[in-house]
């Protein structure tokens, strides 16, 4: 997709007419065949193929269930149902689009991890890095708003009060609500543009995604080494090496997937969205999806409107600033024994919040909540940037070669040309 | 050819129209993001619909608080009894995190009417009625507590229940988005 010089010739007549005039069977060649993949990847980077998967999977059932919704404040609950019990099929289409978005999250998060174990996020791939979180934060947006469709009690009260968020804006706050409202509360006007935006974000995203991987492919991907791939022996062809492994992966992925869909679909949702939206009565408690708890939690953790609203929002803008709050100089922690376990603190921490993030806001959870938040940006303001100077990382391998076959003594090892040799990034 | 180009100094009649060029363009574009945002806005129908509307309060028994709706959003209409209203104004107006004292949440000779939003100022869930510490509200969402005058009395709500505008019809009458003339 980039400086991937192809070597892609076509051998049809027709083949190379097309290619002359657009050079779209190369550039494919380029960036999905002939594209050089380290060959120590290990499942957990097959996600980003799970997550191209799960994004195509949201349009297709998204676009169906358009078919059959109506974006009205007094019949979307009825279309709803009308969708679960007399549409053909429709029960599945709404459970694999609804436990789809779960699916959807459960992959990113994985994705998002995976790549702070392995220090991916560090240069040459920060502006890889941002595109994603920006994926991510339209991937929330997304979600949050197909909630609001099925207008059940718990999709009002959550359009209630994340709409709310932006009331605590000085000033401009108030108008700004409104706006967003196109009325003076939660409503039709509400739920029609709710409709709009989440028909739209979608495709925003695969754009967004599109960016992500061209930007993938100038450095290339990580590795759980970290070491960049120094000769065509560290690299393996991406067809059939990951093309096989990520079909396999996405095949894995639909059996978890499926199985949420047909054993326990409504697992993951509320029951209270089953009882149309009534805005005189508030559910006991409200909660959002599970993949919003942690920062749900860091909302809620500050006992002051506004300081909450930029705390819940700078948990991920903080995101962006990683790869320069960082300063160690090796990325994988698999060779950072201090970091490792900082890790490892910071992924509990983070399950401590969601699942916090769940209770209601009373007593000793709010104090654990206090408590988990500061950890939280604690470990990218305070931990991230002092552990880059004080840990002594462990000895990085010579090569990717070197960490997957051991060290080689005079090339005895593996006979040259015995692989395929893609071409190398040097 | 060369002379023509190191001789830049004075702005030409080019120079003059790419900037008025690209100002005429910068202006167009806003204009035309104008009608956009403002259709975000509530609507002439929702507008029309947020209309006063006025309340019989003769049904309305000491100590029940009713829940009527005026442009889509809740308001508590409560009866207040007299231990309740002692206890909105035995309470020192400094202390409070939003002070108001309680005479200036009711109409002047309505102290048993308290007439106030239903929604949290917090993030707008539905208060439950005479719970809480006080036994005003308490918001079952975040915790914010409220007294008897619907003021915030804990939690993270950052201010009080807000008064909408209304007004005394009659002794068992209020108009609800109207304001006293006098």
């Amino acid at each position: 997709m980039s400086d991937h010089p192809t070597t892609y010739v076509p051998k049809s007549a027709f083949g190379k007419w097309f290619e002359s005039r657009l050079p779209i069977a190369g550039l494919i060649h380029s960036s999905f065949i002939a594209f050089p993949v380290p060959r120590n990847l290990t499942y957990f980077w097959t996600f980003g193929a799970i997550l191209v998967f799960m994004l195509v999977a949201q349009i297709v059932t998204g676009v169906f269930l358009a078919m059959y919704y109506t974006p009205n404040a007094g019949m979307a609950f009825q279309s709803v149902e009308h969708i679960m019990r007399d549409v053909n099929y429709g029960w599945l289409i709404r459970y694999l689009h609804a436990n789809g978005a779960s699916m959807f999250f459960v992959a990113v998060y994985v994705h998002i991890f995976r790549n702070f174990y392995y220090g991916s996020y560090k240069a040459p791939r920060e502006v890889l890095y941002i595109l994603g979180v920006i994926i991510f934060l339209l991937m929330m947006a997304t979600a949050f708003m197909g909630y609001v469709l099925p207008w059940g009690q718990m999709s009002f009260w959550g359009a209630t009060v994340i709409t709310n968020l932006f009331s605590a804006i000085p000033l401009v706050g108030e108008t700004i609500v409104s706006y967003l409202w196109g009325g003076y509360s939660v409503g039709n006007p509400t739920l029609n543009r709710f409709f709009s935006l989440h028909y739209l974000l979608p495709f925003m995203i695969a754009g967004v995604v599109i960016l992500h991987i061209w930007a993938l492919h100038v450095p290339g991907q990580n590795n759980p080494t970290g070491i960049p791939i120094k000769s065509g022996k560290d690299a393996v062809p991406f067809t059939p090496y990951a093309t096989i492994k990520d079909i396999f992966a996405v095949v894995v992925f639909m059996i978890f997937f499926a199985y949420w869909v047909f054993y326990m679909p409504n697992y993951l949702g509320h029951a209270d969205n089953y009882i149309p939206a009534n805005p005189a009565v508030t559910p006991a408690h409200i909660v959002p999806e599970w993949y919003f708890l942690p920062f749900y939690a860091i909302l809620r953790a500050i006992p002051d409107k506004l300081g909450g609203v930029i705390a819940m929002g700078s948990a991920i803008v903080i995101w962006c600033f990683m790869p320069w709050l960082d300063t160690s100089k090796v990325r994988s922690t698999a060779y950072r024994p201090l970091y490792k376990q900082f890790f490892w603190i910071f992924v509990i921490v983070c399950f401590l919040l969601g699942w916090l993030g769940s209770r209601p806001a009373e007593g000793w959870y709010v104090i654990a909540s206090q408590i988990c938040t500061a950890y939280y940006f604690a470990h990218f303001l305070i931990i991230l940037p002092v552990l880059g100077f004080v840990e002594r990382p462990l000895p990085l391998p010579n090569s990717i070669l070197e960490s997957v076959m051991g060290v080689q003594k005079g090339g005895a090892g593996i006979p040259a040309g015995a692989n395929a040799e893609p071409h190398s990034k040097g | 050819m060369a002379e023509t180009t190191t001789h830049v100094a004075e702005p030409t009649r080019r120079d003059f129209l790419y900037i008025a060029t690209g100002a005429a363009a910068v202006v167009g574009g806003a204009t035309l993001v104008w009608p956009f945002v403002q259709s975000l806005a509530p609507d002439a129908a929702t507008v029309a619909a947020g209309a006063p509307v006025e309340v019989d309060l003769t049904p309305i028994a000491e100590g029940q608080i009713v829940k009527v709706f005026w442009r889509g959003k809740l308001i508590f209409i409560r009866h207040r009894t007299a231990e309740e209203i002692k206890a909105a104004e035995d309470v020192n107006v400094a202390s409070l995190r939003d002070p108001q004292p309680d005479s200036a949440r009711v109409k002047e000779g309505h102290a048993q009417w308290l007439i106030v939003y239903g929604n949290c100022t917090h993030l707008g869930c539905v208060p439950l009625g005479q719970q809480g510490e006080y036994h005003g509200w308490f918001c079952p969402c975040h915790g914010s507590i409220f007294d008897t005058s619907g003021r915030v009395r804990g939690g993270p709500a950052p201010i009080n229940l807000p008064i909408p505008p209304y007004t005394f019809a009659s002794d068992t009458k209020i108009v609800i988005g109207q304001e006293a003339t006098a």
